[in-house]
């Protein structure tokens, strides 16, 4: 097998030294490639951010769009081709900012695609301000007295909107990463994979040690299938907890309702056109 | 009796009494009759009450534009009499209820035909019948035989419940038995043609005619968010979803609609958004991310008066100039207006051939009155034409922004061939990654600008209707170009002469030499600040400084532009 089939040669890559993205990007490339899909099969969608870079980086099929706006357009290319593995790359602000409206209804959608979302609870490009996931009291140059807004919680509202996949991971806990992400790319379905990490360069709060410090494995005796203990985990607040909080199995994907896949799997893009069915049917009006 | 070629009924009530399936009904009846026809409507934003009309142009000849004259009018309650005062005169026929419509305060100039609408009704089953009384009465008039009409009901209302079916084929009955009595003093005498004179026509609306070219030009994918007066094409093309294998979805919002369609045109599908003023300003951030990453789109933009939320259920070509300049940043793009319903479907077909040959936005503007008004016309004809996206399988090498002549990269999909597409909304390289680079940034500019020249010379050049060698040119666009025409039939058939865009961006080189012969240059638009007029300055250095512009949220009538016309060459 080769290892490194995600592997791209000559990047200059805009993360700084020591940025949790580098291990997304390391664990992202490592379970593609024991899935053993091929690149060629795979679009990775971002929108704007350090985080929505991350195609740049990666040998295969790329869509780098809008900020806050990458779901629609992954939703969009699944719709017209099934057969791809749609994954989509974005940050805390791109995500739960700029794009929460897509965020909430692509959930509701359910298409099948895989939503990583590098949650550093800062916003990186842009230097230093506070993210929709900044902790209350937060000081940043422009939340001068500290964040005052509750901070997102996109695991919990995930589970209100019934997702059929929500998990939490840390890139402190990188086999923990690895395997879940795995079953998260393999779940038919929308899922959610938010992923505490630092920001070395703006966020000294939320460091590496702060997070292994905060966080703590979901027990191996947890149910993700209840629905209301998941929400109810997903609620605490004393320490973040890490792992799959609630699957929804068996839920009917966005892709497979659609009507033009009832009696055939051929991608759209190429199927014929029928001049004939339309004369047929203006003739008929 | 009234001896006319063409006859205008004008149907008025509040909203909520069935006005809508009234002209539905008629304007079936009258097709199958053999008639011509022509029906549009004005209506207010509310689900119930206020006053909401229908006019219906019933004709020996071709109607396809706006009349203000009625010749018969019947008005559902007091109200409806004043909504449309200005256009009653003394040769309108005024048929209701004499108890509801008489008012101290105003007296009527013209006659007045009593039917007793309210007792009629109830003894139907309720106010609600009124519209399908009105239906049938209307029918008598013209001489359709009963069982035709009743024929009709059962297939309009015939999904419903018996009882239903039984009740509006009672009402239709009662109206019809109702103008049979005012025979003596009216009665109508219009040619009409026979089946098979008809047979090779049909009757649609403009967002049908937009619907339709939208599926010949292979649209596969619509995402939209539903906003009047544009949400008929996503209704029609989502109900025919299965028939014609479109993806029809209805998207959170204007910005997901559009980055959706994105996404689905760059997976390899035609694709298109339909919206209006609001929901474009939305999708402006996306129009520019398909300049930038040159992923064909096609938007249907059905205008309606602004700014902001303006009045949601009128009419204006107040969106010109924001559609042509919509989107940060510097790309190509085309603007189709048309203004027949044949150009609707002409137009929107090729839009999506232009969308996909250039990899670029093009937008089709129409606007509430073209998306409303319906007419007969001869059944389109489908071609064979290539309407699939032009995609080639990709190799190891390929490069989605490759450098080209005429800036215009073959286009790749992803899951087709080895190579790898990727697209980026920064700057980007020939492989579509992100660059800083001065070099590369001056070689994409000019690569996306090229395609420009060639979209000018493919420019569909204006269409000149009247004599060749006019005094007085009518230049309009979209969807005025029938009631200009019929005004200027109207005002000296042989001394002037229309000039009708139905591509107002880029502007056909050709124009140039249609400014030169004629004494006299008129613009109507249906705007306040002739918006075609600064592009005609500032593309092509033609200037036309009498203009005849309506900003009132109404559509212009063929009397209005007569007047208008009359005025400026006396």
């Amino acid at each position: 097998m080769d290892q490194n089939r995600y592997d791209m040669k000559d990047i200059d890559i805009a993360w700084c030294p020591g940025c949790g993205n580098f291990v997304i990007w390391k664990i992202l490339k490592k379970t593609l490639d024991e899935l053993n899909i091929e690149p060629r099969d795979v679009v990775i969608v971002s929108g704007i951010g350090q985080a929505a870079k991350m195609p740049h980086y990666l040998r295969c099929h790329t869509f780098n769009g809008l900020h806050g706006r990458a779901l629609p357009p992954a939703t969009g290319i699944k719709a017209v081709n099934p057969g791809l593995t749609v994954i989509v790359e974005s940050g805390d602000g791109d995500m739960y900012g700029e794009g929460g409206n897509h965020f909430m209804h692509t959930i509701r959608r359910n298409p099948d695609i895989t939503n990583i979302v590098h949650n550093n609870m800062i916003y990186g490009l842009t230097k230093g301000q506070a993210s929709p996931t900044s902790q209350v009291g937060f000081t940043t140059s422009v939340q001068v007295n500290g964040v005052i807004l509750e901070p997102l919680n996109p695991i919990a509202l995930a589970i209100a909107l019934n997702a059929s996949f929500v998990t939490r991971v840390s890139t402190t806990d990188e086999d923990q990463m690895n395997k879940i992400l795995k079953k998260a790319i393999q779940h038919k379905g929308y899922a959610l994979v938010d992923v505490l990490h630092p920001c070395v360069s703006f966020n000294k709060v939320n460091t590496y040690q702060w997070i292994k410090k905060n966080t703590v494995r979901l027990e191996d005796t947890y149910d993700p299938e209840d629905r209301s203990s998941a929400i109810q985990r997903a609620l605490e607040t004393d320490k973040f907890s890490l792992g799959i909080f609630y699957i929804q199995s068996g839920r009917t994907t966005f892709e497979a309702n659609l009507n033009v896949y009832r009696d055939s799997q051929e991608p759209l893009f190429s199927r014929s056109s029928e001049p004939v069915r339309l004369q047929k049917f203006i003739n008929q009006l | 009796m009234i001896k006319k070629k063409d006859i205008s009924i004008v149907l008025c009530g509040p909203a909520g009494r069935g006005i809508q399936t009234a002209e539905k009904l008629l304007v079936s009846i009258f097709r199958k009759a053999g008639y011509h026809i022509f029906a549009t409507k004005e209506y207010m934003s509310r689900v119930r009450g206020g006053s909401n009309s229908i006019t219906i142009r019933v004709s020996s000849e071709s109607v396809k534009a706006l009349v203000d004259r009625i010749d018969i009018l019947i008005p559902l309650d007091r109200i409806a009499l004043g909504h449309v005062e200005h256009r009653i005169s003394e040769e309108t026929l005024v048929i209701g209820e004499k108890d509801i419509l008489l008012n101290p305060d105003y007296k009527l100039p013209c006659p007045i035909m009593d039917v007793p609408l309210t007792r009629l009704s109830k003894e139907t089953g309720g106010i609600i019948y009124s519209n399908v009384i009105v239906t049938g009465l209307v029918a008598r008039l013209f001489n359709i035989e009963k069982s035709v009409v009743q024929s009709h009901i059962k297939q309009a209302f015939g999904h419903k419940d018996k009882k239903i079916v039984g009740r509006n084929i009672d009402a239709v009955s009662r109206g019809f038995d109702a103008g049979k009595q005012m025979e003596p003093d009216l009665r109508i005498e219009l040619r009409t043609r026979t089946m098979s004179e008809i047979k090779n026509e049909f009757l649609i609306n403009g967002g049908e005619a937009v619907s339709l070219g939208a599926i010949a030009g292979g649209c596969r994918f619509i995402a939209s968010y539903p906003m009047t007066p544009s949400t008929p094409v996503l209704t029609f093309l989502a109900r025919h979803a299965e028939h014609f294998q479109i993806i029809a979805e209805q998207t959170e919002d204007e910005i997901a609609a559009i980055n959706m369609a994105l996404g689905a045109s760059y997976a390899g599908v035609r694709s298109m958004v339909t919206t209006s003023g609001g929901g474009f300003a939305l999708m402006t951030e996306g129009l520019s991310l398909a300049g930038m990453i040159e992923t064909p789109i096609v938007i249907h933009l059905a205008q309606r008066p602004g700014p902001a939320t303006g009045l949601p259920t009128r009419t204006e070509q107040g969106d010109l100039l924001f559609a042509l300049y919509a989107g940060h940043g510097e790309f190509p793009r085309v603007i189709l207006a048309p203004g027949s319903l044949e150009d609707g479907f002409l137009l929107t077909r090729k839009a999506f051939e232009l969308a996909d040959n250039y990899q670029i936005p093009v937008l089709v503007l129409t606007d509430q009155y073209y998306i409303d008004s319906y007419y007969n016309l001869y059944r389109l004809q489908t071609e064979k034409s290539k309407n699939r996206a032009t995609v080639m399988k990709t190799d190891r090498k390929y490069k989605r922004f490759a450098l080209s002549k005429d800036g215009i990269s073959p286009r790749g999909i992803p899951g087709y061939g080895d190579g790898f597409v990727e697209v980026d909304s920064d700057e980007h390289d020939e492989e579509g990654h992100i660059t800083e680079s001065s070099t590369v940034r001056i070689n994409m500019v000019e690569k996306r600008l090229k395609k420009v020249e060639a979209l000018a010379k493919e420019a569909l050049p204006p269409e000149w209707i009247g004599p060749k060698d006019c005094e007085t040119l009518v230049v309009c666009w979209g969807s005025t170009v029938h009631i200009v025409t019929e005004a200027v039939r109207h005002v000296n058939q042989e001394k002037m002469a229309v000039l009708y865009f139905r591509q107002v961006y880029p502007i056909s080189p050709e124009v140039q030499d249609y400014f030169k012969k004629p004494k006299q240059m008129i613009l109507v638009e249906n705007n306040a600040t002739a918006q075609f007029g600064r592009i005609l300055k500032s593309e092509c250095d033609l200037e036309i400084p009498k203009k005849i512009l309506k900003y009132s949220g109404l559509a212009f009538s063929v009397e209005e532009i007569t007047r208008q016309l009359q005025d400026i060459v006396a």
